[in-house]
């Protein structure tokens, strides 16, 4: 089984906090993770692969530095990694990404499954995935919270919605993107981490060219939305703060609430 | 449209096979050779002082889109029940397509489902398609995208909106890559330019600590997604308008993902987006016993209980109470916020709520910015007081 997993690095926004004046995010000091989806993508795919032999090829696009990403990648099993590095890949939307990522994948060659997490913290889009499935010209299966049995060329997936789950089979090659619900995500092997950090690691960098594309294709140059401004979430409510003791405080909110008709 | 060589001029001297960043220039005979590893990025051109290497690369242009009009929201039904945010949606798509002078679409996708149609024209729709096939009874994202392409392209919508549900966010990316349309997710503004006549789509990023507002200049339909609750419904005084029943071209290969088995769960605990009132607790409330004058005061405003995620983690609520980035949006006439902090994740599902009230101890804490009353001390004090005043005022009528 050949598999290829799409991973992300993102500022651990858990972390991330707002400059009060000018209204940019703080990054120093910020952890680089890999996006916690992506590492129950990982576990699928090298759980996979231990099941039914094969080999998995983790890919990420990013800047060089996301290199740590594939590293940790590594470390949990990933036979091989690419890393899509380039200054012409830098300000994608979605539409680029997903382009840049699907001719990567088609030129790793022969792939039975592309498993991708989610959505990743920092856009919380959720549109990576589908879009390079669409890209690919490939069935794929979003929200998969368990993977029930692979055979004859066909998985069965189960997929957690609103309502309940839902059973899919679809042949491969295929994508799916995980939840967390799927697995539990293995530690790093020491040894493969210590070697990664030794560049012993199997990654591979590949750029703008490597993948085949034209400055206008990726990036920014490809992309059709555009950010046109940033700002902090501001409320447009003035506040009253209520006065005196408890007793009075209470009784003057509720003849407020009275008034506004709330009660 | 490409770069090329002009062999007359290039003298062989290797200054650009240095300028190329990707190995894409040969030397072929004396002269310089661009290969198909060639990326356009034109970094030769000003290398060459020969002048040798040439380019027609026009810089990149907004297409002509004046032929794509009216504002389309998909309106996603389930077990032929339509869904409250499809509702919401034909709210914003009247605002928008006022702005714009164009029209409200609905498009309806199921089985035996032509007769919520009514139902759309109602909320703002003054045309509905309705494609109706057992193929397209439960969600399936090859036969929706394929109907869905099928009537964008004939009838080229500008705008095109979709609730952010599990189904909207799985069938949205697939439908815009298609499409070859741009697409903003999560959205929790949506607004024209003025000028441009653009859409102009806001959304949080970064868990909520920034908010970025997008354009989608370079293709139609815009094409955005907004989770429930952000928007709200409003019913058209005099609903007129026609529906449109679509054939449907759904192919074997649109068929290759098949569900086998479809396991509904019982959701533990209400929907809370439904209520009017909430009284909603965090870190503050301490602990489950905390959370009893919550329950007592919420009953007592005909409301219902929910919290931050701390709560639900704590294990005070249950997660379909859970209000924010990671739970659900809620928009109720009443917030009372008791010992909330006001995290942006928090602030995310709550901040559109008609009238909040917030009571912490720290008067700086973030909740209050988007209240519109604050109280300053101790929740486990003046919530009970607070339904002991609420009481005695609903005994005297």
């Amino acid at each position: 089984m050949e598999i290829v997993v799409l991973i992300k690095q993102v500022p651990n926004t858990t972390e991330v906090k707002i400059d009060p004046k000018t209204g940019n995010l703080i990054r120093e000091g910020v952890d680089s993770i890999i996006n916690p989806d992506d590492t129950h993508a990982i576990e699928a795919a090298v759980s996979l692969k231990e099941k039914y032999g094969g080999r998995v090829t983790a890919i990420s696009m990013g800047p060089p530095q996301a290199v740590d990403a594939l590293s940790e990648a590594i470390a949990m099993g990933v036979d091989k990694a690419i890393l899509l590095t380039d200054k012409p890949f830098a300000g994608a939307d979605t539409w680029a990404t997903s382009t840049t990522l699907g001719k990567a994948i088609e030129k790793v060659g022969k792939y039975d499954l592309v498993i991708a997490g989610r959505q990743a913290i920092d856009g919380d889009t959720a549109q990576i995935g589908p879009q390079v499935a669409e890209y690919l010209g490939i069935p794929h299966v979003s929200y998969v919270a368990g993977i029930e049995s692979v055979e004859e060329g066909r998985i069965i997936v189960k997929k957690a919605v609103e309502d309940g789950y839902q059973w899919l089979r679809m042949p491969f090659p295929c994508l799916i993107t995980v939840i967390s619900e799927i697995n539990q995500p293995r530690p790093f092997h020491l040894a493969r981490l210590l070697d990664a950090c030794r560049e012993k690691a199997p990654i591979e960098v590949w750029n703008l060219a490597d993948v085949g594309l034209k400055v206008h294709q990726a990036g920014l140059m490809g992309s059709l939305t555009q950010v046109i401004k940033t700002f902090s979430p501001k409320s447009k409510r003035e506040i009253k703060m209520l006065n005196g003791d408890v007793r009075s405080q209470v009784r003057e909110l509720l003849s407020q609430l009275k008034q506004k008709k709330l009660i | 449209m490409g770069i090329w060589v002009n062999k007359e001029l290039c003298n062989g001297c290797k200054r650009c096979l240095k300028a190329c960043q990707y190995n894409a220039i040969e030397l072929v005979e004396g002269k310089a050779f661009i290969t198909d590893r060639c990326t356009l990025c034109c970094a030769c051109v000003e290398f060459c002082k020969e002048k040798a290497i040439l380019s027609d690369i026009p810089p990149r242009e907004v297409p002509d889109f004046s032929q794509w009009k009216d504002v389309w929201v998909f309106v996603e039904q389930r077990d032929g029940k339509v869904l409250k945010v499809g509702l919401e949606l034909l709210g914003m798509a009247q605002e928008l397509a006022s702005a714009l002078g164009e029209n409200v679409v609905g498009v309806l996708l199921g089985y035996n489902v032509a007769s919520k149609a009514e139902l759309l024209l109602k909320y703002g729709a003054q045309k509905v398609y309705v494609a109706d096939s057992p193929e397209l009874e439960a969600y399936s994202t090859l036969p929706y995208t394929r109907v869905l392409t099928e009537l964008v392209n004939a009838h080229r919508p500008s705008i095109f909106l979709i609730g952010a549900t599990i189904l909207g966010r799985d069938l949205a990316p697939r439908l815009s890559r298609r499409l070859a349309a741009g697409l903003t997710a999560d959205c929790t503004e949506l607004s024209i330019d003025p000028q441009e006549k653009i859409l102009l789509q806001t959304r949080p990023a970064f868990g909520g600590n920034i908010m970025a507002t997008i354009a989608n200049r370079f293709s139609r339909p815009q094409m955005a997604t907004v989770r429930p609750g952000v928007m709200e419904a409003k019913e058209v005084a005099d609903p007129k308008g026609e529906v449109i029943n679509v054939d449907t071209h759904i192919g074997p290969q649109d068929l290759i993902v098949e569900l086998i088995k479809y396991q509904k769960e019982a959701k533990a605990g209400v929907d809370i987006t439904e209520a009017k009132v909430i009284v909603a607790g965090g870190r503050g409330m301490g602990d489950k016993e905390g959370f009893e004058s919550l329950w007592n005061l919420a009953h007592l405003l005909n409301g219902e209980v929910a919290g931050t995620r701390v709560a639900v983690e704590e294990g005070w609520i249950p997660q379909s109470r859970q209000v924010g980035q990671t739970g659900v949006t809620v928009r109720p006439e009443l917030y009372i916020a008791c010992g909330i902090s006001g995290a942006i994740q928090h602030r995310a599902g709550m901040m559109n709520s008609r009238y909040i009230v917030a009571i912490n101890k720290d008067p700086h804490a973030p909740i209050f910015q988007v209240a519109d009353w604050g109280i300053v001390g101790d929740v486990r004090e003046i919530v009970p007081l607070l339904a002991e005043e609420l009481k005695e005022r609903l005994g005297r009528g």
